[in-house]
């Protein structure tokens, strides 16, 4: 038994680096799964570089993993790490600034090589220095390693590749993780020697940390007082893609993927590919055109259809969408988006397609749009844009990011039988059929799917008539449907709930944003409360169209500041639509807002200095 | 496909919409929409089955004309939604209808991945070799010099030739055939959907407005026996009429012709026998090639091969996943894996 000193802490970040060969995003999600049972609150930020694999000991290659997990409600995956493990020095180089003052620095001290050290562009050991800043911890975990496995008939290049296992279970120790899970999946996982391995190096971390004397301390977490129920960790990829599972269920028609790989969002096709047996039909077209063209298909042919992409894509997808909201058919499209222009940073996070969504295309033509605030609520987003764009008939953008898609977080699982059924009535009966004529409440038309006998017609780009929908070109006619199309992505409002602030619902400033800034936004507007502020927060879900009742709640506030991961997007919608002086917060990092970063600008918009 | 049984009493008239035609006087549009509509009854395909989907162009409007569901989509992607049609409903007759322009130039991309998917479609391609919708530019098969309204000077870009790009693309069925030869059209219609796979079908139609007369020799009953050949299954390559019969022959890759004086037996003289069935697509390149002057312009099925279907293909999956695993059931989905209770 170890006679260390064990201490209690609120919440810690930690931040994995190396380089991306070295394992660090499973490392990342391997510590996550032991601390969602450990039964902490957690948010995790996995970046990682858009080149497969780049350089080994490059900066380009380094990858990264942050987790925050707390015994308390938690929602950011914290601004500046406690720990900072790095297996090289190129990852100390590039994460070393975010690294909190006197923050615990661990590395792996064989990696720091004369030759690694230049790779990484250091002119001088900068160990030395960094001994003064923070609490350096030098292990050598590569020759660690090798020690733990010196009997297996691996060479030394595979021996190496379990190295981010010691690290993994020296973090274990530290901070009282349970191992038997990542035992168990090491055993389900790999076989042979490599299983032996990796199992071994896992508990020569473990054991190194309990009897080393660098670490006189170790720490617990307690858990957190989280809503009871069954939980699950969950990536916003993969609660699009169970989402859209869903959808198909709830709804009980068959769904149709049409989808382009593109980064990042091709895991959401990579998931719903394994679920033919629920009757869902992946297509992977040759293109983004075609990916829309064959999902605008399948709608037509009764499917609930959907495209996954990310910013490029969206914009080849335009044209198309655009048939979709003159044929009026139900379609989904989520965009995963990135930070761009063009192909910018595939794998960085970007607010920037908001605009794309709803005016991207030619002449007036809106569409509903939905984003999703957490990788949780991808899940309930997709349901709900399916749900809108079959009961209005239209196509519905969902906003999802880079950042929500490879994140993750416990996610109390949805009690299948709580889900809202809304079973899809295609139409079959012929009598005074008009293809074109409208629901009085929703002015949805019927959803007709060719194979119904009686009710053959013909739709198309073309402008349609009212009610009969043949070919029109009478100047009367088309202004009757432009403000038809419009009028009946208005009427989605009624479907929208009410804008409802955290906090007061009047006062000085109101923090408006949408998508994935939730946990910043309301972590920062929680903790300016404290600071005596009498300050609310709002975050939108629907984007188009807006709640019914937000130009009233933006009235009760004598300021709004709207941070976003864009150049003040959303912001110019609000002064367009409700002539509110609402100020900006912008940040196009390619990374997401910190907790502080909007703090500040709280505070200097309260003291009267922005 | 299979057989299905006649659509009931079903006539001409039933595949034909209200809608008033549009197409110029003249065009060659009119006799396609007519041999189609003939055809249709002969199918046997219940008219809710039949979907036409078309892109952009004059010949895209055909849908419109059609008495069956119709989808006028976007330029150049039509073969893309009906690909996601046929995906979602493999029972559906689904048929493309397109141009020179729409499939070959903005659409290409889309029909070479269509034909080589080969899902159950039939594509009608109208070669014009004109922009007509756009009022007369040159198109991606415009004979080389062309002047036209954006080539004044006669074009510069070396042409495609339809019949060959899907061979390049791995069709199942290629066929060509005439806007004006009622008899030859209507049959490579029954041809057509008859074939299990992509049936690619071009048809020479004439643009009178801006390209009157580009397929004249084998339009006019004058000249299309000697400009023509007409390709039969089984049946030795000759064209040209008694007094001046003559054969083809491949050899090497290459076609040569042979004199066929009365009397003599073409496959006696060393002619090549047809066959739409072979293994190798080389053949059916060299009767792709054949071009006028020197040689006559085959009509008919280039190829006509079997290979399974993309939707087939896709059900066998799908029946392997219900398989091994069961219907999907979502309770079990959101639970699997690691999860944890945390106490009330
Ligand atoms: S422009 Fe040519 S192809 Fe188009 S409708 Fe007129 S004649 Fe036919």
């Amino acid at each position: 038994m170890s006679s260390k000193r064990i201490e209690e802490i609120a919440n810690v970040a930690i931040r994995f680096a190396g380089d991306s060969g070295d394992g660090m995003q499973l490392t990342g999600t391997k510590f996550t799964e032991a601390t969602a049972l450990a039964g902490n609150d957690l948010s995790t930020f996995p970046d990682y570089p858009a080149e497969i694999r780049a350089p080994a000991g490059s900066i380009a290659g380094v990858s990264g993993f942050q987790i925050h997990f707390a015994s308390r409600d938690i929602r950011t995956p914290a601004d500046a790490p406690d720990v900072l493990v790095a297996m090289n020095p190129a990852a100390l180089k590039a994460n070393i600034a975010d690294l909190r003052p006197q923050g615990l620095l661990i590395i792996n001290s064989d990696a720091f090589t004369d030759r690694n050290l230049k790779l990484a562009h250091y002119d001088e050991d900068p160990l030395p220095r960094l001994r003064e800043q923070f609490t350096l911890v030098e292990i050598p975990m590569t020759r660690l390693n090798r020690e733990a496995v010196k009997d297996l008939t691996f060479s030394q290049r595979e021996a190496d590749r379990s190295r981010n296992f010691f690290a993994l279970g020296l973090m274990y120790w530290l901070y009282g993780r349970p191992l038997d899970a990542t035992v168990q999946w090491i055993k389900s996982n790999f076989k042979g020697e490599t299983q032996e391995a990796n199992r071994r190096v896992l508990l020569a971390g473990y054991h190194f940390g309990e009897t080393t004397e660098l670490f006189p301390v170790s720490y617990v977490v307690p858990s957190a007082k989280i809503e009871p129920g069954r939980y699950r960790n969950i990536t916003g990829n993969q609660a699009l893609a169970w989402g859209i599972v869903a959808a198909g269920v709830q709804m009980g028609r068959p769904v149709f993927l049409g989808a382009y790989p593109i980064t990042p969002a091709s895991d959401v096709l990579h998931e719903l590919t394994r679920f033919r047996h629920f009757g869902v039909k992946t297509f992977q077209a040759e293109d983004e055109i075609a990916a829309a063209a064959a999902a605008i298909g399948a709608a037509y042919a009764g499917q609930l259809a959907l495209c996954t992409t990310s910013g490029p894509g969206m914009v080849l997808k335009q044209e198309a969408l655009n048939l979709a909201i003159m044929t009026e058919l139900p379609l989904v499209i989520i965009d995963v988006q990135r930070a761009g222009p063009s192909t910018g940073m595939p794998t960085k996070v970007e607010q920037g397609d908001l605009l794309l969504a709803m005016f991207g295309r030619n002449s007036d033509s809106p569409l509903p749009v939905i984003a999703a605030s957490t990788p949780g609520d991808c899940f309930h987003a997709v349901l709900d844009a399916f749900r809108i764009a079959v009961k209005y008939m239209t196509p519905v953008v969902v906003l999802s990011d880079a950042y929500l898609a490879n994140s993750s977080e416990p996610w109390r699982i949805p009690d299948a039988d709580s889900l809202p059924r809304t079973p899809v009535a295609l139409r079959k009966d012929p009598s005074g059929f008009e293809p074109y004529a409208r629901n009085p409440e929703t002015l949805a038309r019927d959803w007709v799917a060719p194979g119904t006998p009686g009710l053959e017609h013909r739709i198309g780009g073309l402008e349609k008539e009212d009610v009969t929908g043949g070919i029109s070109y009478s100047p009367a006619n088309h202004a009757r449907m432009q403000e038809l199309r419009v009028e009946k992505v208005a009427r989605v409002a009624q479907d929208v709930p009410p804008a409802e602030p955290t906090g007061p619902d009047r006062g000085d400033l109101l923090v408006v944003g949408w998508g994935s800034t939730q946990g910043a936004i309301l972590s920062a507007v929680e903790e300016a409360q404290g600071r005596g502020h009498t300050v609310s927060a709002l975050h939108l879900r629907w984007l188009s169209p807006l709640p019914a009742n937000l130009g009233d709640v933006l009235g009760r506030f004598r300021r709004v500041l709207v941070p976003e991961l864009n150049g003040g997007q959303l912001a110019m919608l609000l002064r367009a639509t409700y002539l509110v002086d609402a100020h900006s917060l912008s940040k196009v990092a390619g990374q997401p807002f910190k907790v502080r970063e909007i703090g500040a600008r709280i505070d200097a918009l309260l003291s009267g200095e922005a | 496909m299979t057989a299905q049984k006649p659509a009931a009493g079903l006539s001409k008239r039933d595949f034909t919409s209200d809608q008033d035609v549009r197409w110029c006087p003249g065009c060659g549009d009119y006799s396609i929409l007519s041999n189609v509509q003939k055809v249709m009854p002969e199918l046997g395909v219940p008219r809710e089955k039949v979907v036409f989907v078309s892109g952009i162009g004059c010949s895209s409007r055909f849908p419109y004309y059609m008495n069956t569901y119709g989808f006028h989509t976007i330029h150049g992607r039509a073969p893309a939604f009906a690909t996601g049609i046929k995906i979602a409903r493999p029972d559906l007759s689904v048929w493309v209808v397109t141009g020179d322009g729409d499939g070959l130039s903005i659409g290409g991309n889309h029909l070479l991945h269509t034909i080589r998917r080969n899902l159950d479609l039939q594509i009608l391609l109208f070669n014009n070799r004109v922009y007509g919708l756009t009022k007369g530019q040159y198109s991606p098969t415009s004979r080389l010099g062309m002047k036209s309204k954006s080539s004044p000077q006669g074009t510069i870009d070396h042409p495609v030739d339809p019949v060959r790009f899907a061979l390049g693309a791995g069709a199942t069925f290629v066929a060509r055939t005439v806007d004006v030869d009622a008899k030859h059209m209507q049959e490579t219609l029954h041809r057509a959907h008859a074939h299990k796979g992509t049936a690619f079908v071009e048809i020479l139609q004439n643009c009178p407005v801006f390209n009157d007369g580009e397929w004249a020799e084998v339009e006019d009953k004058k000249t299309r026996d000697s400009a023509s050949l007409v390709l039969r299954q089984g049946q030795p390559l000759v064209f040209g009429d008694d007094e001046n019969r003559q054969g083809i022959r491949s050899e090497h890759g290459r076609p040569r012709l042979i004199p066929l004086p009365p009397g003599v037996d073409p496959v006696e003289a060393g002619v090549t026998v047809h066959d739409e069935r072979t293994d190798s697509v080389a053949y059916s390149y060299v009767l792709a090639a054949l071009a006028r002057p020197k040689f006559p312009m085959p009509i008919g099925v280039f190829r006509a091969v079997g290979r399974p279907t993309y939707e087939d293909l896709l059900q066998d999956q799908i029946d392997e996943a219900l398989q091994q695993r069961g219907r999907g059931d979502l309770r079990a989905l959101l639970t699997s894996g690691d999860t944890w209770t945390v106490g009330g």
